[in-house]
């Protein structure tokens, strides 16, 4: 790692002056961030740390039955935390990497990151999410922009995400086994006016809703509804671990477990 | 270079270091516990897992500052003064749960994290939770079994390999 300043802010307002000094870049659980700096991918000169922010933790439920969750939330928190207010969501986080990396891994962190194999955008496209930063509130449908690009601009940081509880949701993970991430997963949710479903770890664009799915879905939530679907393999990723006739494959597949387990 | 202060085992620990130190440089290099292992520095193989504020981490993963104020365990701790091992400790000598050693003290560390919150977790249960443990020696099977056996439950029904 380069040599860098480290510093903790008690306060978003803290840590936004903070993030204003040129080559500052937000800390989260430095799950992904850490590994990128010793590899010197990534060359700050401040670390500003956002465990101390009180204001970004914790998961609270909103009078308009939205779950609100802070950005510097741990995946174990929400894997406990959530159960009772939106299991699909609580299972998600305990599906991701291993039980060290969630004690430390966050929201806000996962979402900045916007990894095209990362869970959580799957949750948050798939929930019709809000991603709620120190400036303005940005709908999941705008928020992520491809591989690892958001809507987030320098210095902007996640404080907390509202998710809308569905009906029913469930999460279907197909593990890539020497990373732990997601070969392709898939959330499904159906609500009162309509059903989403997110699709991670297959598009060369990153977590995309598959609306011919949305729309069988909406008719009939079943997995027989979208049998005679599928996804073109142009445009999912290609790779050693499988290809991209393999990938949209297992975008059908696991769209019909999740919705499966979400009846 | 910043002075981190922390508590380690139970004791008051102090140092400088400078914002890019790892937690497990600190440990290992200013405080000369050298216990705690760095097998693979990229986050996959759990030989550097310690407890902060009671919860597993890694620690190669985590900046020492980050550890300010906070309570550390580490594989030191868990014997006796008079090195006496602990439950999981013996289990492991007991069961065969260590070739090289290597990865043990991550191990150990997990397996103390799991049966905090889980203190009788079935044979997938244990396998599941060590997702994040990598071992190159033993196959895991009499690491699954000193953690069965370490949290009291009957292993005679798992064979010995
Ligand atoms: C072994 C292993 C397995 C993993 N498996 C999975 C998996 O299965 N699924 C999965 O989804 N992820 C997985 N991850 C990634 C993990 O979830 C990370 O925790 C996550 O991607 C990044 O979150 P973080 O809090 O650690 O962020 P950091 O690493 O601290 O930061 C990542 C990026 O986000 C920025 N950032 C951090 N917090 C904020 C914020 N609040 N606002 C704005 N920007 C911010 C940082 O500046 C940085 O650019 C795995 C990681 C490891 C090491
Ligand atoms: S040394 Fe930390 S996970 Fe391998
Ligand atoms: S005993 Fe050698 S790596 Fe586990």
């Amino acid at each position: 790692m380069y040599e860098f300043e480290f510093t903790r802010p008690a306060s978003v307002a803290e840590a936004v002056a903070a993030l204003n000094a040129e080559e500052a870049q937000a800390l989260g659980g430095g799950q992904t961030l850490i590994p990128t700096l010793k590899q010197r991918l990534a060359m700050p000169t401040t670390l500003v740390s956002l465990s101390g922010v009180a204001e970004m933790q914790g998961i609270g439920l909103q009078d308009d039955g939205q779950l609100v969750i802070g950005g510097a939330t741990t995946h174990a928190e929400v894997a406990s935390g959530a159960v009772g207010t939106y299991p699909a969501l609580a299972a998600l986080a305990g599906q991701i990497g291993d039980p060290a990396v969630r004690n430390r891994g966050t929201l806000g962190g996962s979402l900045a990151n916007n990894d095209p194999a990362a869970c959580y955008p799957a949750a948050a496209l798939g929930s019709g999410a809000t991603i709620v930063t120190n400036t303005r509130e940005i709908p999941a449908d705008e928020y992520f922009q491809g591989m690892f690009t958001t809507a987030l601009e320098e210095g902007e940081i996640v404080v907390s995400v509202k998710f809308p509880v569905p009906e029913a949701a469930n999460y279907q993970k197909f593990v890539q086994p020497a990373s732990r991430f997601a070969m392709v997963g898939v959330f499904a949710a159906r609500f009162a006016d309509g059903v989403r479903v997110a699709v991670t770890g297959a598009s060369e664009e990153g977590v995309f809703r598959w609306t011919d799915a949305e729309a069988a879905l909406a008719s009939s939530f079943t997995p027989d509804a979208i049998s005679a679907l599928s996804v073109d393999p142009d445009g999912m990723i290609g790779d050693i671990h499988g290809t991209k006739a393999y990938r949209a494959h297992l975008v059908n597949v696991m769209t019909r477990r999740a919705v499966a387990a979400a009846v | 270079m910043t002075k981190v202060t922390m508590t380690v085992n139970g004791k008051a620990a102090s140092g400088e270091v400078e914002g890019r130190t790892l937690l497990v440089s600190f440990l290992r290099e200013t405080l000369g516990m050298t216990g705690t292992h760095v097998g693979c520095d990229t986050s996959q193989c759990g030989a550097c897992v310690v407890h902060v504020d009671g919860k597993a981490v890694k620690s190669c993963a985590m900046l020492a500052l980050e550890a300010e104020g906070a309570e550390v365990a580490t594989i030191e701790g868990q014997a006796a003064a008079d090195g006496t091992l602990n439950t999981i400790q013996a289990a492991f000598q007991e069961h065969h749960g260590l070739q090289c050693g290597f990865c043990t003290p991550g191990m150990v560390m997990s397996a103390a994290a799991l049966l905090k919150d889980n203190p009788k977790p079935s044979e997938a249960e244990i396998r599941h939770y060590l997702e994040g443990n990598l071992c190159r020696c033993t196959g895991y099977h009499n690491i699954v079994k000193a953690i069965m056996a370490a949290s009291g439950q009957d292993v005679s029904a798992i064979a010995a390999e």
